[in-house]
């Protein structure tokens, strides 16, 4: 197949005198699976509504395989909200039939744990199971393009892989996958990431391109509490590491002072930020202007 | 003092929601409890605030007035201000008036509520109510602070905060135990217990947990074993129970494998595949 699944081209949205996405462009080829991430009131879910064409774009375009979204690209579109959109007082053959009836299509034949849960109702099974459900939901008609948001949020690690097994498979089907995520375990399931930061596109890449070099101090101390409590009076973003301490956004002189003062004996190394330690930073930076 | 739970077994119904467990929680440190849904994450936390019986094995918590609980969810009144929360929680605990706000107003700062304590909870975004419901947990500053899944959907800023609250507090002399499903997060913690099926898979810290996983963990294209692989983007992790094969590259895997190599090992034990 040839084309882009998704296309964002300089989209743009404004809610009175508010810029939600601002000037935003990226695209999902088929086949891929691009991981959009961002902290809340990002413009996430406001760029999704565009894409899927929920909402006008002020400015820009948003395209849905390869035109502006029309009922027709909605129905080659697979998405699966933060909520699911599952029937809870339905059971899960009873779901599965009701979407398919939706679509005019099939149900689809149901194998392994949704299999021996298919007469349970939908509020009585795990969320593991609930979220394997939506997505079994999502891909029934054999959609072109797949929007999930946080797809193994609240799930186990096995029952998550198994999930990102599925996802992947209709990646190689040559559909084209947008991942909403803030999930560092979701972002590494990307073949590529989009960072948004108030309505903008901050980084894309790989995790370091994101990460964007900014460093950690990680500062390893006998008594980790007394470096943290040090630390915590610089205003740097300090978090616990295991027995470490790492802080962000604080020079290194002023980490070796502030605990040189304080008594505290420690060693320090610089280490890469996580992703969520960039998004953390970006936000601080956003609230103090 | 050491607080957690002693061979600790949970009947509900028909269902051993907890099997002979046995978890220790040293003061100063986080335990992060990892697991796949209905492992029994809930009902040991729950168990450990004294909200669960155990039908046998010990118990050991600072008491009832000593305890910090967040359920999963909220841990708030949605239709009280923050200021009412506040209020609410503290009196339950007899902190009133200028005890109450020596106490509440570091912790409502800290948190970034201190200019919405007007605001009813239901109107907080959901990472300033996670914020919220950590603060009233944190309110009469308990020697055991018990956190269920505080961080599941919340956005990584209000993570980063929240994880800073925690920290604080345990910077202070207390003890932590919480439920996450996000693994960079248990890796953060000073030890890591993985349920499953209501049974301690795993616990120690993660780089103990991935150094005594059995066999080893090898990147491949195409794996050769579909049941004991898992697809990490574009590439396979395959499970070698029996060690690496000389195809396969070294691989320094991490807390996630350890885990999904715990959960298909536990699996294969109970269906009983020879090995």
């Amino acid at each position: 197949m040839k084309g882009l699944a998704l296309q964002a081209e300089s989209l743009t949205r404004c809610f009175k005198d508010n810029v939600a996405v601002d000037n935003v462009s990226f695209d999902v080829a088929f086949g891929e699976v691009v991981g959009l991430l961002g902290a809340n009131g990002a413009g996430k879910t406001t760029t999704i509504r565009m894409l899927v064409g929920l909402l006008e774009p002020s400015s820009g375009h948003a395209m849905l395989l390869g035109a502006p979204p029309s009922r027709e690209s909605q129905r080659r579109l697979g998405y699966v909200p933060q909520g699911l959109g599952l029937y809870g007082d339905l059971t899960v053959s009873e779901n599965l039939r009701f979407t398919a009836h939706a679509y005019g299509i099939e149900t689809r034949v149901l194998t392994g744990p949704l299999l021996e849960s298919s007469n349970r109702l939908v509020r009585d099974i795990s969320l593991g199971l609930q979220r394997q459900l939506a997505f079994t939901s999502a891909v029934q008609h054999v959609p072109d393009a797949l929007i999930l948001d946080e797809p193994t949020s609240g799930v186990g690690p096995l029952a998550a892989a198994r999930l990102w097994d599925q996802i992947r498979h209709e990646a190689e089907r040559e559909v084209g996958v947008l991942v909403t995520t803030h999930s560092m375990q979701e972002a590494r399931q990307c073949d590529r990431l989009v960072l948004l930061s108030e309505g903008s596109v901050v980084g894309r890449g790989m995790e370091s391109d994101i990460v964007a070099g900014l460093t950690a101090i990680e500062v390893t101390a006998d008594m980790w509490s007394d470096a943290f409590s040090a630390l915590t009076t610089t205003g740097a973003i300090v978090t616990l590491d295991g027995r470490s301490v790492r802080v962000i956004d604080q020079s290194r002189e002023t980490v070796e002072r502030t605990l040189h003062d304080a008594c505290v004996a420690a060693t320090i190394k610089i280490l890469p930020a996580t992703i969520d330690e960039r998004m953390a930073s970006l936000a601080r930076a956003a609230a103090t202007g | 003092m050491t607080f957690g739970v002693s061979n600790t077994t949970v009947r509900q119904g028909d269902v051993t929601a907890l099997d002979g467990v046995t978890v220790t929680l040293k003061p100063g440190e986080v335990t992060a409890v990892v697991g796949a849904d209905g492992a029994g994450k809930t009902t040991l936390l729950r168990v450990l605030a004294g909200l669960v019986h155990a039908d046998s094995g010990s118990v050991a918590t600072p008491g009832a007035e000593r305890i910090g609980y967040l359920p999963s969810g909220v841990g708030s009144w949605k239709d009280l201000t923050v200021a009412e929360n506040v209020a609410f929680v503290g009196a339950a605990y007899g902190l009133t008036g200028a005890d109450l706000a020596d106490r509440a107003d570091p912790i409502l700062e800290q948190a970034g509520l201190a200019h919405v304590t007007d605001r009813l909870a239901r109107q907080l975004s959901g990472g300033m109510r996670t914020k919220l419901g950590v603060s009233l947990a944190l309110l009469h500053s308990p020697g055991l602070l018990i956190l269920d899944e505080p961080t599941t959907g919340v956005d990584p800023v209000s993570r980063v905060e929240v994880w800073r609250m925690i920290s604080e507090a345990v910077a202070n002399g207390a003890t932590a135990v919480m439920t996450t499903t996000y693994m960079d997060e248990a890796e953060r913690a000073a030890s890591v217990v993985l349920l499953g099926e209501g049974r301690v898979l795993l616990s120690g810290s993660a780089d103990d947990l991935i150094a005594a996983m059995p066999g080893a963990v090898g990147v491949v294209d195409a794996p050769t074993d579909p049941t004991l692989s898992w697809r990490v983007g574009p590439v396979f992790h395959e499970w070698f129970p029996d060690g690496r094969p000389e195809s396969v590259d070294p691989f320094a895997a991490d807390l996630e494998d350890a885990c999904i190599v715990a959960d298909l090992s536990a699996r294969d034990a109970t269906v009983g595949h020879g090995r």
